[in-house]
């Protein structure tokens, strides 16, 4: 039997400009990342963003079309994929249906020439919670069984970074809640970079340090889960993370920490910091669960119309449109101070400047919507 | 409730019901009898006390079974067929094998004339086939022998190994190979430990396909064997004076063997699935 040397290096995974072209198609573009060891890192984006080629780019299956890639010091990015420090949960899993569960966990340890696998394999397959179906074949295991052994397959090799290809992809919603939780155990047990593929927003804001979001091959912004959510940078991070209210504004003056902007004859302030734009045409955002339906704040506009009412258990969800027809959402706890508004009731709606925050105002105000479901 | 008498259904009324009910089993068994009809009768008369002609039933026997051999040249034709079946098997596989992945997972120029050329010899009549074989052997000055016929058979299996060869590698899960790679396994290791086992169970098929087509081929054999004998040809050459019988055990013990193979194998396969 063969034994493959694979290279041990250590560090930081680095990834130094790299493009990915597909004939004229731009998967990847210029795209520069470094991910600290040992974190729980996501790259979230919509269907085609270019996240799923990254990963492979990462693992060697595909090589970049420009750029570097590397891991500490070595530089991996014409490595063979199985020279690598770096193991792959596979989308459907791929667990090697002709193999019982132990030698598909077997495997990476066996082609390195480790002769002695038994207490690794049976220590994987406690990890998942699963050492009394060493002996089947992936056929008669669940998804959700599936799923884990291949997280075992690839953890048992110890790899300096571990990716994962949107592994809950094809497991129910109870089972994905479960495995989150049990990934995130898994990845704080073991101590190994987790580099996490997915297209939804929740899963990645609850696993992940830190997350990166794509877009048609481009990072729009890197950041923890709150940092994305209470200060996104564009329109598309604003969007896609959540739901969002954007408000087409003008800025009036920029002075002692605050930006004075206006719309249609209503004036309202953002703080300075929050504002990522030197631009005069800004788009003033503010989530659905910070507005009130009150007319006392300093961020405030009267006279608008409930057009719609949706009760979701912990909240009712309302549709407000402005004087001007901008339609609003308004997310109000089902608390004790509940307004219980109908459709056609006349509403003022407020909110507190440093939950405002302010976006270049040249975006497409719907970038990024209703785009996180389709795959 | 109501007391009305439902009037019981008049005898060819049911019986006509009996009959829409049962029509897809009797349909089944006539098919089956049909399938089957010349098998049995095989079966039957290599028990028959037949003396020279095995034509009419004389009386039952167990001579046959205790002698296959008991006819002249009927072992050796027999025992030639099996050699030449498992070498033609064996090169036909390896080489139909080869050309499948080449196919399916390389690009080359000529790739689609390749494809299609693969498949004229499964499209050409076997008596142009053999009688063109006869010609070039004749030409190129080499006896028409065992090993002509072996060349022959070894031709026209191919195209059927490299056809079921390649809708077998055509199923195969990419991601499993890259999955292998990921695992630390180069491009040799990748085929041996994931490729070859996944894609054994249309090798092995091929290799059952191919050895029944030459042990069962009769024209372009005999075309191109010259003195020697195959089974089909020993067959074929004694209809004319009257077929032995051992010629109908040969037949059945043939049928019996591939049977238990069958069995065996659905059995194991089972055995697996449920342990």
């Amino acid at each position: 039997m063969a034994k493959t040397k694979v290279s041990q290096d250590t560090g930081d995974l680095v990834l130094n400009r790299i493009s990915k072209y597909y004939g004229d198609f731009c998967a990847v573009d210029d795209l520069s990342l470094t991910i600290p060891d040992g974190s729980f890192f996501a790259l979230l984006g919509p269907s085609g963003c270019g996240k799923t080629t990254t990963l492979r780019m990462i693992a060697g299956l595909e090589e970049p079309s420009a750029g570097t890639i590397s891991i500490g010091d070595t530089d991996i990015t014409t490595q063979k994929s199985y020279r690598r420090n770096v193991n792959t949960v596979f989308q459907n899993y791929a667990l090697f249906p002709h193999l019982s569960i132990f030698e598909n966990i077997a495997f990476g340890l066996r082609r390195r020439g480790i002769k002695d696998v038994k207490d690794e394999v049976e220590k994987a397959l406690n990890l998942v919670e699963l050492g009394h179906l060493s002996e089947r074949k992936p056929a008669q295991l669940s998804g959700g069984q599936q799923q884990r052994i291949a997280v075992a397959r690839a953890i048992v090799n110890r790899p300096e970074v571990l990716l994962l290809d949107e592994p809950l992809g094809a497991l129910d919603l109870k089972l994905r809640r479960q495995m989150q939780i049990e990934l995130k155990r898994i990845q704080l047990e073991v101590g190994i970079t987790f580099i996490h593929v997915t297209h939804d927003q929740e899963e990645a804001m609850t696993m992940a340090d830190t997350i990166a979001v794509m877009n048609q091959g481009k990072i729009e912004q890197m950041g923890s889960a709150t940092e994305l959510y209470e200060a996104p940078k564009t329109a598309f991070v604003a969007n896609f993370l959540g739901q969002c209210n954007l408000i087409k504004v003008k800025v009036q003056s920029r002075s002692g920490g605050k930006v004075v902007v206006s719309a249609k004859g209503h004036t309202f302030e953002i703080p300075e910091s929050r504002v990522s734009s030197s631009n005069d045409a800004l788009l003033l955002g503010v989530r659905p669960e910070k507005l009130r339906l009150d007319d006392n704040g300093v961020n405030s506009i009267k006279e608008c119309v409930v057009t719609d009412r949706s009760f979701v258990g912990t909240s009712t969800q309302y549709l407000v449109r402005t004087p001007w027809d901008l339609e609003l959402v308004v997310f109000e706890q089902n608390d004790e101070g509940l307004h219980d508004l109908r459709v056609g009731d006349k509403v003022s709606l407020e909110w507190d400047s440093e939950h405002t925050f302010g976006l270049d105002g040249a975006q497409d105000v719907n970038a990024g919507a209703d785009l996180d479901d389709d795959e | 409730m109501s007391t009305q008498v439902i009037p019981r259904p008049s005898f060819s009324h049911r019986s006509s019901r009996w009959f829409s009910r049962n029509l897809i089993r009797i349909y089944a068994a006539l098919a089956f009898i049909y399938l089957f009809i010349p098998v049995a009768y095989t079966f039957a008369f290599s028990f028959n006390d037949s003396g020279k002609s095995n034509l009419v039933w004389q009386g039952f026997t167990l001579d046959n079974w205790k002698n296959p051999c008991g006819a002249p040249q009927v072992c050796k034709s027999v025992a030639n067929s099996l050699q030449i079946g498992v070498i033609s098997t064996v090169v036909a596989t390896i080489l139909g094998t080869m050309i499948a992945f080449a196919i399916s997972r390389h690009s080359f120029r000529g790739r689609k004339t390749t494809n299609l050329l693969i498949f004229l010899p499964m499209a050409t009549p076997e008596v142009v086939l053999g009688a063109s074989l006869l010609a070039m052997f004749l030409n190129l000055r080499i006896n028409p022998g065992f090993w002509t016929i072996v060349i022959a058979h070894v031709m026209f299996c191919i195209s059927f190994v490299v056809v079921t060869v390649k809708a077998r590698v055509a199923s195969l899960d990419p991601r499993l190979e890259q999955a292998a790679m990921d695992l630390y396994a180069n491009e040799r290791d990748t085929f041996r430990y994931v490729t070859l086992p996944l894609v054994m169970p249309g090798i092995a098929g091929a290799a059952l396909l191919a050895f029944s087509l030459s042990f069962d081929d009769f024209i372009i054999t005999n075309f191109n064997s010259g003195i020697e004998s195959t089974f089909p040809k020993f067959v074929y050459v004694s209809a004319a004076r009257g077929i032995p019988a051992q010629a109908n055990v040969i037949g059945s013990a043939m049928f019996f063997i591939a049977l238990i193979i069958v069995i065996v194998g659905q059995v194991v396969s089972r055995q697996r699935k449920k342990s």
